[in-house]
């Protein structure tokens, strides 16, 4: 059995926190392949705050970049880093199991499928702009985690590896399905592809009000669980006998934290590695307590998207790169950095 | 649909490895196993759509058995369901051809197997590669005179045609949308090569570095460039327009929206090699030569 210990979130990690967060809209907004320097990129920004009385001097063109472009993108990677850490780090917490991420439970094969029909029905005919691929993803997703569920209840088994188990299974069924429609449709499959490897390349506010009111509701659900988490890492058995309604509140968080990536996935595709990397991170460094690893995962698994995106237009700019190539390539050995340090002070 | 389709298999290679991808070089066109002079090939079968196009311009049309799912020009080519991208050598096969005329390597080997004749022609880099593969076509099929002839003509148009370009002192910027992900095509390109003989300068060269040929742009990047044109190459894959172009962010302060320099153009017209090139190159030309 794990000893929990109750360790308290530390002000200096929460205002480390919130400082990296302020750093990724920072540099999100004054770096950039269009050469606008830091100063006046700030500066238009700050001339959208009524009563400040400052002006921007920037061109129309290039206060449009800033507020139409850059801002945008920057607070959608930030929404999206932190929804994807924090539900990566509830199934952890959920399945005591430190492989889970958002898309244990099939989450990316069934947004994966959906959004391969849309992209496929919409190509052969339909035409036009394709409003219906977040809806797809968002459906797609909680569909695919629903009957993850509901196969694993059928099962029999109340242990969560069924459950687990289960996600195997329809995830596998799922992407079999998308293959086989995606290798019927070629003419239509780098628009699939580009889907699937994750973008926030195409950002702006329309994306960032579709997906705000879901980061909300679900951060304020899963962190308000995040003792309960804590109780739950301890064992079911034992978190039982606490008082803790175990099978109810497995299936809350279950379901919150899989709105949240079904909301991510909506508006940025499947974004890989945040989810995974950024709560063991956490869990490694600052304590093994969820009241820790929840509000953190928030702050650091928000900047640390923005940042990677920042990377991802920057560094071969103008050109992009694929995000989730900058997400496993730059998390992966910061992951065992810190995997080594942590281990070797033990 | 063919070189559209190739460049996308290698985008998403390029994509998913996040490296390079090597746009149809490396297999140099294969030479017909069975190349005999006095007996042409009577059953051709070819899997790619520009492929067909050339075939049908030489007047090897009669000689065509089948073609892909794809080779929708002309309309009299008997389409059929067969694939290009995923070719099954035995559906091949089922139709007797004594002739096949491949985008790519993979079932190369399989149809010589089998006996049967094929010949690779890769998405041409260059006009050049344009020209050659129209004389290998003309020479495995029987028609190599008409095919220097088609060759000489298209040349000819081509220069009547780059010879309306206007003598400039500053080139005019390019935007090439290949997808509303902003993937375009640089000089390196075979559109690229037509957009500089247009006398045209293509904002996607800076970025040529981190690509083969066809680098992901953003828009940020288009936004400051702000491009004097715009060509849509993804109005049948993406469904974008002139409208949607106009309505995305920051983008309404763009030269090419502002002057109503957006151009739509046909995926597939702007995406094959064949002897269609000499339109895309005019409504290149017509839609730029008065910027």
């Amino acid at each position: 059995m794990a000893a929990v210990q109750p360790v308290r979130l530390r002000p200096a990690w929460l205002l480390a926190g919130v400082g990296a967060v302020l750093v990724a809209i920072v540099l999100g907004l004054t770096v950039g392949p269009a050469a606008i320097r830091p100063g006046p990129a700030l500066e238009t920004l700050l001339s959208h705050v009524p009563l400040l009385g400052i002006h921007s001097s920037l061109s129309e063109a290039q206060q449009a970049i800033v507020t139409q472009l850059r801002l945008p993108r920057v607070i959608l990677g930030l929404l999206v880093g932190a929804m994807l850490a924090m539900a990566g780090a509830s199934y952890q917490g959920v399945f005591r199991n430190p492989l889970a991420d958002p898309y244990l439970l099939g989450a990316a094969a069934g947004a994966g499928l959906a959004v391969t029909i849309v992209i496929v029905a919409t190509a052969t005919g339909l035409g036009g702009n394709n409003p219906l691929v977040p809806l797809a993803a968002f459906l797609g997703a909680l569909g695919a985690v629903a009957l993850t569920y509901i196969l694993g209840r059928s099962a029999g088994g109340r242990s969560p590896a069924t459950l687990l188990l289960a996600g195997v299974a329809i995830a596998a069924f799922l992407t079999a399905i998308q293959t086989y429609l995606q290798q019927q449709h070629l003419a239509t499959i780098r628009e699939v592809y580009s889907w699937i490897l994750g973008r926030l390349t195409t950002a702006g506010w329309d994306q960032v009000l579709l997906v705000l009111p879901y980061f909300v509701v679900t951060t304020v659900v899963l962190v308000a669980h995040r003792r309960v988490l804590d109780v739950l890492a301890v064992g079911e058995e034992e978190a039982g006998t606490l008082g803790v309604s175990v099978a109810r509140t497995r299936t809350i968080i279950v379901a919150t934290a899989s709105l949240a990536t079904a909301a991510a996935v909506a508006v940025s595709g499947l974004i890989g590695f945040v989810g995974i990397i950024v709560p063991h991170a956490i869990r490694l460094v600052a304590g093994a307590s969820y009241r820790v690893i929840l509000p953190l995962s928030i702050l650091f698994g928000g900047a640390f998207l923005a940042l990677a995106d920042l990377a991802a237009r920057t560094v071969t700019a103008p050109a992009e790169i694929p995000i989730g190539v900058v997400t496993a390539f730059v998390g992966a050995p910061f992951f065992v950095v810190v995997l080594r340090t942590t281990m070797g002070r033990r | 649909m063919g070189r559209r389709r190739v460049v996308t298999l290698a985008l998403v290679l390029a994509l998913a490895a996040g490296a390079l991808a090597a746009i149809g070089l490396g297999a140099a066109g294969a030479v017909p196993t069975r190349s005999d002079a006095a007996h042409h090939p009577t059953r051709i079968l070819s899997l790619s759509p520009t492929a067909t196009e050339m075939l049908f311009a030489i007047g090897a049309g009669r000689q065509v058995v089948a073609v892909d799912s794809f080779s929708d020009y002309p309309s009299r080519a008997p389409r059929t369901s067969l694939s290009g991208d995923s070719p099954n050598p035995e559906a091949i096969a089922g139709y007797r051809p004594d002739l096949v005329l491949l985008p790519d390597n993979t079932v190369s080997d399989q149809l010589h197997e089998l006996g049967i004749a094929n010949l690779v022609l890769p998405p041409a880099s260059t006009l050049a590669d344009t020209y050659h593969q129209l004389l290998q076509i003309g020479a495995a099929t029987g028609h190599t005179a008409a095919a220097r002839t088609l060759n000489a003509s298209i040349q000819s148009q081509l220069a009547s045609i780059a010879a309306q370009v206007p003598r400039r002192r500053v080139r005019p910027t390019v935007y090439w949308e290949l997808d509303d992900t902003f993937f375009s095509a640089d000089s390196s390109s075979f559109i690229g090569q037509l957009l500089k003989q247009a006398g045209l300068n293509n904002i996607a060269d800076k970025a040529s570095g981190a690509s083969s040929g066809y680098p992901q742009l953003s828009a940020e990047y288009v936004v400051q460039a702000n491009p004097a044109v715009i060509f849509l190459a993804d109005t049948l894959c993406c469904g974008q327009s002139v409208s949607t172009v106009a309505a995305r962010p920051g983008f309404s302060h763009v030269a090419a929206v502002v002057h109503h320099h957006v151009i739509p153009l046909n995926d597939d017209l702007a995406s094959r090699w064949g002897p269609r090139v000499v339109q895309l190159f005019q409504a290149i030309v017509n839609a730029t030569k008065q910027l």
